[in-house]
């Protein structure tokens, strides 16, 4: 138990990372398991993520779940044209904790802390592709108070004020190669680095249980839009020349954690047996460019990203194997919100295909062990990013991401 | 149960420890085609040695295009690429201890124009002794590379021999071409030819002294290169004939090669950057002066010239429109007589007798003349050999001599000897089976925009301050290229030699080249 707890406390301290665009699907141990569906599943706390209608079907009055995973995200760069190659390896620490409390026989009310958004790559300091990115980490933690209301064994529903709170830092180069732009050669970058960043969004669904055996789910979670104010925009290696222009300032920027729509269904094929399938619509259009004001009047830096709304497929399920054992497996397709010509380094994300597995380890009725992992193959892509004036910057990248997770699981 | 923890742990770490890996690596994909790298041998000017800012210099050379190119050939195949030894430029200075050599040119950003880097030089002549795979030497001129004693250290002060040949030729006797040929190529670059007809060019079609006119041996005939002066225009059958023997000294051992044709002289920002109208009505001083000029100079000047039959010879100054500088037309008629006629009644003898002499050979520029990037800090500043400082302006109130401006007679017989020479090395190189890197048709496109391989847009344009710094491939000298343009033209070889010899070679981003040198203060 302490070893989890200090598990949970170095995720806290750590960074998120990966995404389709930069949403990193990891909510639950049990869940992602399961292909990360859940909108219609009724398993554990996690409900209070993927659809906190949810939470009043839980057969336990007090529900509790605890994950962390370790998310390896590696990306190799080339391109042929200039004999271009780069490699990043990165590393994250989604994690997720779930609270519900059955306050009445139908209210159930719950608590949700999670990562659904993150960042963090970081390519090797004035790699070919630094006019566009060093490295970024990008960090945004969820805390969802939820209720959940249910009319009888058939209808619920549900619903949670989110309190996003997030960082972002971000270093770039200003220039491809500049032979005035660098101090003993070392180009001159850019960090932007803004904490602290809260806003507030919620999360509403429905679910309906036309039988026994099938549960329909319907949830939204609205868009949030992180508003940095005042971060702190740091110019190193400023020539002499530059340095009455490019002086450390402010910048405010705009960065949308997008809304997304999940429907879908779960049936208990048999006592043991239950499948899954989700479906998943996010708004990514809401993210079309990234702009960086400075408040000491150097120019807005104006970085198009065009994002286009994307679908997930998901389809998942789990077998009872034992009292103390229970396996999962899942799929998904992964749609991504990036489009050609926008494939930026800093979220070189193309459509992928997961596969994910876990099991529970059930102590005794009221303590149980989850494992989880996830592996996502990325076909390899050429593309490019044609919207920086120094430059087109094409080539081809290919990921791999893998992550195993663990989560403990408490109930009476 | 507890063996398939382990073995989760062991698919866990499999997974952890997962590269990306591509189906055919980028490392794989090269090739050398039909050409072997394994020796070469860059013969060239200042173009292939990798001069710009006016100079060589220690970290310039870096970036000359055979330098770049070999980089490439590294990759399959190529072998070791030795160029001339600048460990003596310890500051990276350039220039030479010679008079007229500066120091690399820089922008003072707390001046605002180019200028030499302040510092002296430290590169010396110091014999090298030795033949290096970049045989390009600044200032030669096609028939210069078969020349024995062209290193010659003897030779430097009567003018037969080359300051930056003289560094590393391997005897007094030697040549550029013999050195090259010591290195056995097995591959070859061969850019030659722009200064036979580009010094012409870039000193107006001036001699040595500014003004007087320079020889075209095209018009002369004269095919003996040993006779020319420094400025002059190479006959094109000598041109040929030595190119001749040139290609067929580098393919004797059965060597590939790529030879570069010589870029027109309106594709380089030395000849474009100048306009020939620069005179605002504010820059000659407003109305009150315009008034005086054309009462003093340029009405009496129009006049005498419409009499004699050339009525747009000189034109009033406009007190509204930029004005055409005056310059000095060697080709014009010579009025000096007619204008100091004409002068005699109201300014005396002596006087008129000084106005004929001066604007004896007086136009204004036209749209068809091409004035010398130098020339920008001569227009509008006093000439200390006029006869009076009533008529001492520069371009104003006294012709711009010969030098800053090539005049559209002298551009023809420039355009003309460049195609003919350009036909001689097209025709020679398919005799001989060579690839042909078409530079004047590829800075041809700068003229109008070149689009790089990185999908930047590129122009011939001078350097007009920082904004515009990304699209700049020229250096400061305004002839050459910087490091990013060097790159470019090495990806034009490249891509030839991909093309000839299908090989596969990647090609240089521009982007990560540096354009031009601005510094603070100097």
């Amino acid at each position: 138990m302490r070893k989890l707890l200090s598990l949970t406390l170095l995720a806290l301290a750590g960074s998120t990372a990966f995404a389709g665009g930069y949403r990193v699907s990891i909510q639950g141990q049990k869940q992602l398991a399961m292909g990360h569906t859940g909108v219609a599943v009724v398993n554990s706390a996690e409900v209070a993520f993927f659809n906190p209608a949810g939470m009043a079907y839980l057969d336990k009055k007090f529900n509790l779940s605890v994950g962390g995973s370790a998310l390896f995200a590696n990306t190799k760069f080339q391109e042929n044209t200039f004999n271009t190659t780069a490699y990043t390896e990165n590393v994250g620490t989604p994690f997720s904790v779930y609270a519900t409390y059955r306050v009445t026989d139908w209210l159930t009310a719950g608590l949700a802390v999670y990562t659904p958004y993150g960042s963090s790559v970081e390519w090797d300091q004035n790699w070919q592709g630094a006019y566009l990115v060093n490295n970024i980490d990008l960090q945004a933690i969820f805390v969802q108070p939820s209720v959940s209301i249910r009319a009888g064994e058939h209808f619920s529903v549900g619903g949670g004020l989110i309190y996003a709170t997030g960082s972002v830092n971000f270093n770039r180069n200003l220039y491809a190669a500049n032979e005035t732009f660098q101090v003993d050669n070392d180009p001159t970058d850019l960090t932007l680095d803004a904490t602290g960043i809260t806003a507030w969004g919620y999360n509403l669904g429905i679910m309906f249980n036309p039988s026994k055996k099938v549960r329909l789910g319907l949830n939204y979670r609205s868009e949030i839009t992180m508003e940095a104010r005042g971060g702190d925009a740091t110019f190193n290696d400023v020539p002499v020349i530059a340095q009455s222009l490019l002086t450390n300032t402010t910048f405010d920027a705009d960065l949308p954690l997008p809304a997304e729509v999940t429907t879908g269904l779960s049936v208990q094929l048999t006592d043991k047996w239950l499948v899954a399938f989700d479906y998943n619509y996010t708004l990514w259009s809401a993210y079309q460019s990234l702009d960086v004001k400075f408040d000491n009047g150097l120019p807005t830096s104006v970085n198009p990203r065009n994002y286009k709304n994307a679908s997930t497929y998901r389809i998942g399920t789990q077998y009872k194997a034992s009292e103390k054992f229970t396996v999962r497996a899942g799929y998904y397709f992964d749609e991504s919100p990036v489009q050609d010509g926008y494939f930026a380094p800093e979220t070189p994300r193309n459509d992928s295909n997961a596969f994910t597995g876990g099991l529970t380890y059930q102590l005794n009725d009221k303590f149980g062990i989850d494992l989880s992992f996830l592996y996502i193959h990325f076909d390899e892509i050429d593309n490019s990013y044609d919207y920086n004036a120094n430059g087109r910057f094409a080539g081809t990248y290919k990921s791999v991401v893998f992550s195993p997770g663990i989560g403990i699981t408490y109930g009476f | 149960m507890k063996n398939k923890f382990i073995y989760l742990a062991i698919i866990a770490a499999g997974f952890a420890s997962c590269e990306p890996e591509f189906e055919n690596p980028v490392s794989q994909d090269y090739s050398a085609g039909e050409a072997d790298f394994s020796s070469y041998v860059a013969v060239g000017n200042s173009l292939t040695a990798g001069y710009m800012d006016g100079t060589v210099s220690r970290v310039g050379q870096t970036y000359s295009f055979p330098n770049l190119l070999a980089q490439q050939f590294a990759l399959v195949g190529g072998g070791e690429f030795t160029q001339p030894s600048y460990a003596d430029d310890v500051n990276n200075l350039g220039g030479l201890p010679l008079p007229g050599f500066n120091t690399r040119l820089i922008i003072d950003a707390a001046q605002g124009g180019p200028e030499p880097i302040a510092g002296t030089t430290t590169v010396t002549l110091a014999a090298q002794a030795t033949a290096f795979n970049n045989m390009g030497v600044p200032g030669a001129k096609s028939f210069h590379l078969l020349a024995p004693g062209y290193g010659n250290p003897a030779g430097l002060a009567v003018g037969q021999a080359n300051p930056y040949f003289v560094r590393h030729a391997t005897s007094s006797t030697a040549s550029v071409l013999g050195d090259a040929m010591s290195k056995n190529p097995t591959f070859f670059t061969n850019w030659i030819g722009a200064n036979d007809v580009l010094s012409y060019a870039t000193n107006g079609g001036a001699q040595a002294d500014g003004n007087t006119p320079a020889a075209d041996h095209n018009v002369t005939g004269n095919l003996n290169p040993a006779t020319y002066g420094s400025n002059d225009i190479t006959n094109a059958n000598a041109f040929a004939s030595v190119y001749s023997t040139i290609i067929t000294t580098l393919t004797s051992n059965g060597a590939k090669g790529v030879v570069a044709t010589v870029p027109s002289v309106t594709s380089i920002p030395y000849f474009t950057t100048v306009p020939y109208a620069p005179l605002s009505p504010t820059a000659l001083g407003g109305a009150t002066n315009i008034n005086a000029l054309n009462a003093q100079l340029y009405g009496p000047l129009d006049n005498i010239f419409t009499a004699y039959g050339e009525p747009n010879r000189v034109n009033l100054l406009s007190a509204t429109a930029a004005n055409p500088i005056l310059i000095f037309d060697a080709d014009a008629t010579d009025r000096s007589a007619e204008i100091t006629g004409a002068l005699t009644p109201t300014l005396g003898a002596q006087v008129a007798a000084a106005f004929g002499a001066v604007f004896g050979k007086a136009r204004q520029a036209t749209a068809q003349d091409l004035v010398v990037l130098p020339a920008r800090s001569v227009i509008g500043t006093p000439n200390a050999s006029s006869p009076s400082t009533l008529i001492n302006i520069n371009g104003v109130s006294y012709p711009m001599a010969n030098r800053w401006v090539l005049t559209a007679n002298e551009k023809a017989k420039v355009a003309s000897a460049t195609a003919a020479y350009n036909a001689a090395i097209i025709s020679i190189a398919n005799a001989n089976d060579l690839a042909v890197a078409d530079m004047n048709a590829i800075l041809n496109q700068l003229v109008s925009g070149l689009r790089a391989d990185n999908g930047t847009l590129y122009t011939a344009n001078y350097f007009s301050g920082g904004t515009t710094e990304f699209q700049v491939l020229f250096s400061l000298d305004g002839v050459h290229p910087n490091a990013r343009g060097y790159s470019v033209i090495a990806n034009e070889i490249l891509k030839v030699i991909n093309n000839y010899y299908s090989a596969r070679l990647p090609l240089l981003n521009p982007n990560n080249f540096p354009g031009i040198s601005i510094l603070p203060t100097n």
